[in-house]
């Protein structure tokens, strides 16, 4: 038998490539899986830049203040060391990026450009125009590409993964896939799975996430016995512009360089924004948060602008307020921010350089997911996870420019954890043999089941309905009554799934067999997320509750631990790690504050 | 669009119809033969290609009334960043995520919205196609720049903004194939075609990239190499990120010149 590991990864975003380039660099093997051609990933849609304390612009900062940002923004809910290995990893990270040709913005002596992110006063954000998110995907994209020519990287792209295959000792020994052209199901052997599926936006309908962004395989490792820790802190971003088929992100980094937050005093102002004078603006988040401004953390400038709205300020009487550029010189917007306001302009028709952009929040990004350890472990023996799809690093509220951070540090270590694991664990024992089929049979038997239903509900309908209560009632604010109603709803929706029909005698190529296999799951999931948000009664990060509205670190300082069973999620709680700083609470109405470091 | 003090003004649909009538090109598998069938949706502001089919897909009802399949067709980040719901819409090549309707039918007139798979790769079904060659191009390339480990080597090379800036144009490239559909001279693979090019000038304008540039070019001399390109200059005008390709298309040319002229003096 070779001593060659074979490594499965699950999604081709920026965690999972970076995983896969370094088990292939070690001189492993990697299957990579994913729905849509790793370089389509949702990664690409990350605008702003990746946050790294490389301190080039001599303001003092640090991996250390990073850390303590990090912590701070998430309300102490994340455990610690994770966060201190990756904020002290994060400049090495970005020199890599760089190494490997990402076309970073510059400064005039040709070093790399840094710009302000939300929930720190640094300039600590590298960034590629307004798409850096696409550039750093694209540059471990060429890299996995250059081991897949060589042989080590074999890639399974338009396929799902369904399930994992495990032995009798719940050891993850491989996964179940599903080509989306013909509908095969197979069994893959690997001796390590490594998810990296990034975030369950889906769930709530439109969002800010891209089509693949379900959810799905990681609530399948859910309903296998993995553990899902924190998934009531689902993040709404304040910035994005409402649209008929989603929620189209406008970054941070247009407060970042200067953009303004601001209503019309006078409520309904049927005026242009253009003819509003300065002094009948109202610029709600400079005048609360003097020090921060426009660049407070994103749970609260979220609930600022969705309670200016609630207020009736909101332009126009509807929900929107204005985010404005038009005082930046336009060669620097261009130079700076070009793409999303391309973007703007494509989808909305005005020029953001001349009139004020008009936003409101939507759901962006879950910080919750998949329960791992230090070492990106997860609780099933040989399964790991990385990136969005995994719990660590954001706690209550991610700032901005670290996701981008946590996908690459996720992959970083997940990868040589797989390895290390892989060595170790016995392999290829006859006992494990039947395992594969029947993993593969159990599968094969759903999707048949699916196939054949021929009731009278719409799974699109279904899918719709899902989504609009989750953003009814399970974002910015939440009141315990509709939570539960919620969740009634939720178990509705999985009655009717029950009679779904297809809809498509055509099964070459359907997207109706993987859209039901995707909508089942994102219904667990949401009961896990809703369930979460039912129970912990206090206000923390991006969950805050009007009846419960402090921080309460007596009672709920701890993880939500979500575990799969047939009624309905059981909730268990563990502690956090603060093993580095002292929780102190949270107020961004005044300067900087540096945490008490432990001895 | 026309244009006061700076602002550019977007021309808008004034009168929209009541209706939209979706003409969809249709395949059931790839040995199939190719069909039309026409949709009719409310108009309602702000529809662009991807929430009609979203429409379509949630009750597939022709406009005469009888029912059918939905269709099939690929779509993923709808911001036109991650390339994939590329198909031809009136006759045009683009993003179906960024072609709003009332933009179409301001265009066009009328009420009718034709949509159709790309031709120049193998039609999966209905609206999708089979795009891989693509990436199999930038295999060919060495579209990577090599690294001596993923350890920490310290910072980058030093560069200067304008090259930066010329380099971000070019690592834009989303790898949609619209230069591709629009080049007459690509077909059956027989010329690597405008991304791959850019995808060359792009990694030998790196400092690092450029230690490899001799791999680039050799590829590019190859029978399906860049002495393929006709100069139609369709590329440039399709391309969604405006990337400058005939730019790439001519450097790259002068360094294959000088690389077939004087390259193996430096082997």
């Amino acid at each position: 038998m070779s001593n060659k590991i074979n490594i499965a990864i699950v999604g081709g975003g920026l965690a999972g490539l970076a995983a896969a380039m370094k088990i292939a660099e070690a001189g492993h093997n990697v299957d990579l899986f994913s729905v849509v051609p790793v370089k389509r990933s949702h990664s690409v849609c990350a605008q702003g830049g990746i946050n790294g304390a490389v301190n080039t612009k001599g303001e003092g900062d640090s991996p250390w203040k990073h850390f303590d940002d990090t912590v701070y923004g998430g309300d102490f809910l994340a455990d610690q060391e994770p966060v201190r290995r990756m904020t002290d990893m994060a400049p090495a990270i970005i020199h890599l990026f760089d190494r490997m040709g990402v076309p970073f913005s510059r400064t005039k002596e040709g070093l790399l450009d840094f710009r302000r992110f939300g929930g720190t006063l640094h300039h600590r954000t590298a960034f590629a125009g307004a798409s850096t998110g696409q550039q750093l995907l694209y540059a471990l994209d060429e890299q996995v590409r250059k081991f897949e020519s060589a042989g080590s990287v074999a890639k399974y792209e338009g396929w799902e993964m369904l399930s994992l295959v495990l032995d009798d000792h719940q050891v993850c020994r491989g996964i179940v896939a599903m080509d989306l052209q013909t509908l095969e199901l197979r069994s893959f052997k690997a001796d390590a799975v490594i998810m990296a599926t990034g975030g369950p936006g889906l769930i709530y309908g439109k969002s800010t996430n891209s089509q693949v962004c379900t959810g799905s395989a990681v609530s399948a490792c859910y309903q296998q016995g993995a553990r899902y820790a924190n998934g009531e802190f689902i993040q709404v971003h304040p910035t994005s512009i409402p649209g008929e088929d989603k929620l189209r992100l406008m970054s941070e980094s247009a407060r970042g360089e200067g953009g303004r937050v601001w209503v019309p005093k006078n409520k309904g102002d049927e005026r242009d924004p253009q003819d509003i004078p300065d002094s009948e603006r109202w610029y709600f988040l400079e005048e609360k948060y003097p020090a921060y401004g426009n660049l407070v953390p994103r749970d609260i400038a979220t609930r600022e602008i969705f309670q200016t709205c609630l207020d009736g300020y909101g332009v126009k009487g509807e929900n929107q307020v204005y985010l404005d550029l038009s005082h930046i010189p336009a060669e620097t917007l261009d130079r700076k921010l070009g793409a999303i306001l391309e973007i703007y302009e494509m989808f909305i028709g005005d020029d953001p350089r001349h009139v004020p952009m008009r936003i409101f929040p939507g759901v962006h990004y879950s910080m919750g997911g998949l329960w791992v350890d230090f070492e990106q472990r997860t609780n099933i023996p040989g399964l790991f996870a990385a990136g969005e799809c995994d719990f660590s690093i954001h706690g209550a509220n991610r700032l901005g420019a670290n996701s981008l951070l946590s996908c690459v540090y996720g992959g970083f270590v997940a990868a040589p954890s797989a390895i290390e694991y892989a060595k170790n664990v016995e392999r290829g024992s006859t006992e494990t043999n039947g395992i594969y089929d029947s993993e593969l049979k159990k599968q094969q038997e759903i999707n048949d089941e699916i196939i054949k239903s021929e009731g009278g509900e719409n799974q699109y309908k279904i899918h719709d309905e899902m989504g609009r209560v989750m953003t009814d009632n399970v974002t910015v604010i939440r009141y315990n009554d509709r939570l539960q109603e919620t969740d009634n709803k939720l178990l509705e929706l999985i009655d009717r799934f029950r009679n779904i029909s297809i809809n498509d005698s055509n099964l070459w190529a359907t997207q109706a067999v993987p859209h039901a296999r995707q909508l089942w799951n994102m219904l667990q999931l949401a009961r896990v997320i809703t369930l979460g948000a039912l129970n912990r009664n206090e206000s923390r990060g991006a969950h805050y509750k009007p009846d419960f509205p402090d921080r309460n670190d007596d009672e709920w300082l701890k993880t939500t631990i979500a575990e799969y069973s047939e009624e309905a999620p059981v909730l268990s709680y563990e502690s956090v790690d603060v093993s580095h700083i002292e929780p102190r609470l949270r107020d961004y109405s005044k300067g900087s504050k540096q945490g008490a470091k432990k001895a | 669009m026309s244009s006061n003090n700076g602002n550019k003004i977007k021309a808008r649909l004034t009168d929209p119809p009541e209706t939209v009538r979706v003409r969809v090109k249709r395949r059931e598998r790839p040995d199939a033969p190719q069909y039309v069938e026409t949709f009719e949706i409310p108009y309602r502001r702000n529809l662009n290609v991807i929430s009609v089919l979203m429409e379509i897909r949630k009750n597939p009802v022709k406009a005469d009334g009888t029912e059918t399949t939905p269709p099939v067709w690929d779509m993923n980040c709808l911001e036109q960043v991650c390339g994939i719901c590329t198909m031809v819409i009136n006759g045009r090549v683009r993003q179906s995520c960024s072609a709003l309707i009332d933009d179409i039918l301001l265009e066009a007139g009328g009420n009718e919205v034709v949509l159709e798979p790309m031709t120049k790769f193998p039609n999966v079904r209905d609206l999708k196609v089979d795009r891989s060659p693509m990436f199999d191009h930038l295999k060919k390339v060495h579209a990577w720049v090599e690294l001596d480990g993923y350890h920490d080597l310290g910072p980058g090379p030093h560069t200067p903004q304008e090259t930066q800036q010329e380099r971000y144009a070019y690592s834009r490239c989303m790898t949609c194939g619209c230069c591709l559909e629009a080049c007459p001279q690509y077909h059956d693979d027989n010329y690597i075609g405008p991304q791959a090019i850019a995808q060359v000038r792009l990694f030998n304008m790196h400092p690092t990239g450029k230690m490899n540039r001799d791999e680039r070019l050799d590829a590019m001399m190859d029978d399906d190499g860049i002495a393929n390109c006709g100069n139609s200059q369709n590329c440039v005008q399709v391309c969604p990120m405006n990337i400058p390709l005939t730019r790439a298309i001519y450097e790259t040319n002068r360094e294959v010149t000088v690389h077939g002229l004087f390259g193996w003096l430096r082997k």
